[in-house]
């Protein structure tokens, strides 16, 4: 059992070395070298390894909105105006933070066991004697493909779910497509839209360089690469949840 | 700092070198919260030669390794690499001195998603973006001088223990580095296999001419290396016991809980009556 001064003297090490990672990260986005073709591949794993289940995400999510929704809108005869409420859902809320925990489950963890088992495989201490920085190798390629690919996941993601909206308007709801997809627009304002996208580059972020981190503090054999995986996810997804809190907050004071 | 890779395969290394140390550590301390792991270490490595370190699992050794690469620091005392002192030295200055060290790492710490060949010419195509032409043929150069040219398409999950760790000195060795550091080459390989690592490093060091450090703790490696040389016959390679002027080339330093127990040739470890010693020996 860690003594809760311990376990304080611990947290607050681990905030102090992720500020840092992050520092270190921010001047190796600004200065030589770069790693382009890295960048590159981890455009491709987080952005097109992740289309998928994104996809799948969004308009299983739409759907279920619109079902929900409609449920309840029919109490007060306003069913026609289902489509404002998917898209205001999914655009100011659900997209960026279901996109954002979708990707931390599959990408989050994935960056955190490879990094975590070039830690304790001592591929990362060849790296620094080859002359690499593992920062810039490892870490600004992953966490400016994760900011780049996030929203960009995201927007997917709301496309597909304003369109799984559409489908059981359609088909449950009796709601005609155009009139959907009028209310769609109308529930649109630019607020919405810069929260909207706004919330996606800092979870990209955000999730990302945890799994840098994490991974990169990895101690202890294969069974510290499963913990560090582990940890990954949950601080992740804890800090995209806080993090929406914090932005929504600041926004709405600052756009609305 | 010199050019990397400026100097040809046949150029005559032990003429250019100097006797300056090109190790020094002076009264290193280290510790990990109480436990401590260097006890006021020093020694040299002169160019050239090859310095053993032995010791039980924990003495140290490993850590040495890494405090001469920069990778840890020091509490104390004074680290010297090819004249620079690197125990206070940033990151960035770091790595041009690590353009002169090559490391062995245990288990080889190859690269699991880069072919051999990629491994192997890791620094030059990512780091010193050497044109393809000559860093493709500089890799099955020093492939073929550790016999595993056939293997450059190879993932590393293909290979055995023992080619795993002949990919990975041809790896430290890609830029012809001054020094290299072995930790624990033959650890875990079988007798003749931990022969075919033994031979290459003995043609490192006598053959282009590269100070060493070997971390084991396999004595029978360790006296094989220190008992034989390489002599070169045209494209020829033999080895045989080492001629007693170049016996003194290979130096062993015990570690004993952190402190120096012993140094000298392979013979004075031999004739030690150092109770430790003997048990360990034995």
């Amino acid at each position: 059992m860690i003594a809760p001064v311990e376990w304080i003297k611990s947290a607050l090490l681990e905030v102090q070395e992720y500020l840092r990672l992050t520092g270190q990260v921010a001047r190796g986005t600004v200065s030589r070298p770069f790693y382009v073709r890295d960048l590159v591949m981890q455009l491709e794993l987080i952005g097109i390894g992740s289309l998928t289940v994104v996809v799948l995400t969004g308009v299983f999510t739409g759907m279920v909105l619109a079902l929900q929704t409609g449920l309840t809108l029919d109490q007060f005869g306003a069913r026609s105006v289902v489509g404002r409420l998917v898209s205001a859902s999914m655009v100011r809320e659900l997209g960026p933070v279901l996109t954002a925990l979708m990707v931390t489950g599959r990408v989050g963890s994935g960056i955190a066991a490879e990094i975590g088992s070039m830690v304790v495989t001592d591929q990362v201490a060849a790296l620094r004697s080859l002359g690499t920085d593992p920062i810039r190798k490892l870490v600004v390629p992953r966490v400016l493909a994760g900011t780049i690919m996030v929203p960009i996941l995201t927007v997917i993601a709301n496309g597909v779910g304003m369109l799984g909206g559409l489908v059981i308007s359609v088909t449950q709801l009796r709601v005609a497509g155009s009139v959907y997809w009028s209310n769609v627009v109308q529930g649109l304002f630019m607020p919405d839209i810069w929260m909207g996208l706004t919330k996606p580059v800092i979870f990209g972020f955000a999730l990302v360089s945890i799994g840098c981190h994490v991974g990169l503090r990895t101690r202890g054999g294969t069974q510290g690469v499963g913990r560090s995986t582990t940890n990954s996810v949950v601080a992740a997804s804890v800090a995209i949840l806080v993090l929406d809190f914090l932005i929504t907050k600041l926004l709405m004071s600052l756009l609305y | 700092m010199e050019p990397l890779l400026t100097q040809t395969a046949e150029r005559p290394v032990r003429a250019n070198r100097t006797d300056e140390p090109v190790i020094v550590f002076r009264n290193v301390w280290l510790a990990f919260d109480d436990h401590v792991v260097l006890r006021n270490v020093s020694f040299t490595l002169l160019p050239g030669r090859l310095k053993v370190f032995l010791g039980a699992s924990g003495a140290g050794k490993s850590t040495i390794l890494r405090i001469i690469l920069g990778l840890l620091r020091p509490d104390d005392g004074e680290v010297y690499v090819l004249g620079h002192r690197v125990d206070q030295m940033s990151e960035s200055d770091l790595m041009a001195v690590r353009a002169h060290l090559g490391m062995v790492f245990q288990e080889g710490a190859l690269f699991d998603s880069l072919t051999v060949g990629e491994n192997v010419g890791y620094r030059l195509y990512e780091e010193l973006r050497v044109p393809p032409d000559e860093a493709d043929a500089r890799v099955a150069e020093v492939l073929g001088f550790v016999g595993m040219a056939d293997y450059i398409d190879r993932m590393p999950a293909e290979l055995s223990g023992g080619q795993r760790r002949r990919v990975a000195i041809a790896r430290a060795m890609i830029t012809r580095p001054r020094i290299l550091l072995y930790d624990e080459p033959t650890t875990g390989l079988d007798p003749i296999t931990a022969l075919t690592v033994d031979d290459e490093i003995i043609k490192l060091r006598d053959l282009e001419g590269v100070s060493s450090i070997l971390v084991t703790h396999q004595l029978r490696d360790a006296f094989y290396i220190a008992e034989h040389e390489a002599v070169q016959t045209g494209d020829r390679v033999r080895f045989r016991p080492v001629s007693p002027e170049r016996a003194g080339n290979t130096e062993f330093l015990m570690l004993k809980e952190g402190e120096v127990a012993f140094e000298g040739t392979a013979d004075e470890l031999r004739r030690t009556s150092d109770p430790y010693l003997r048990a360990f020996l034995s």
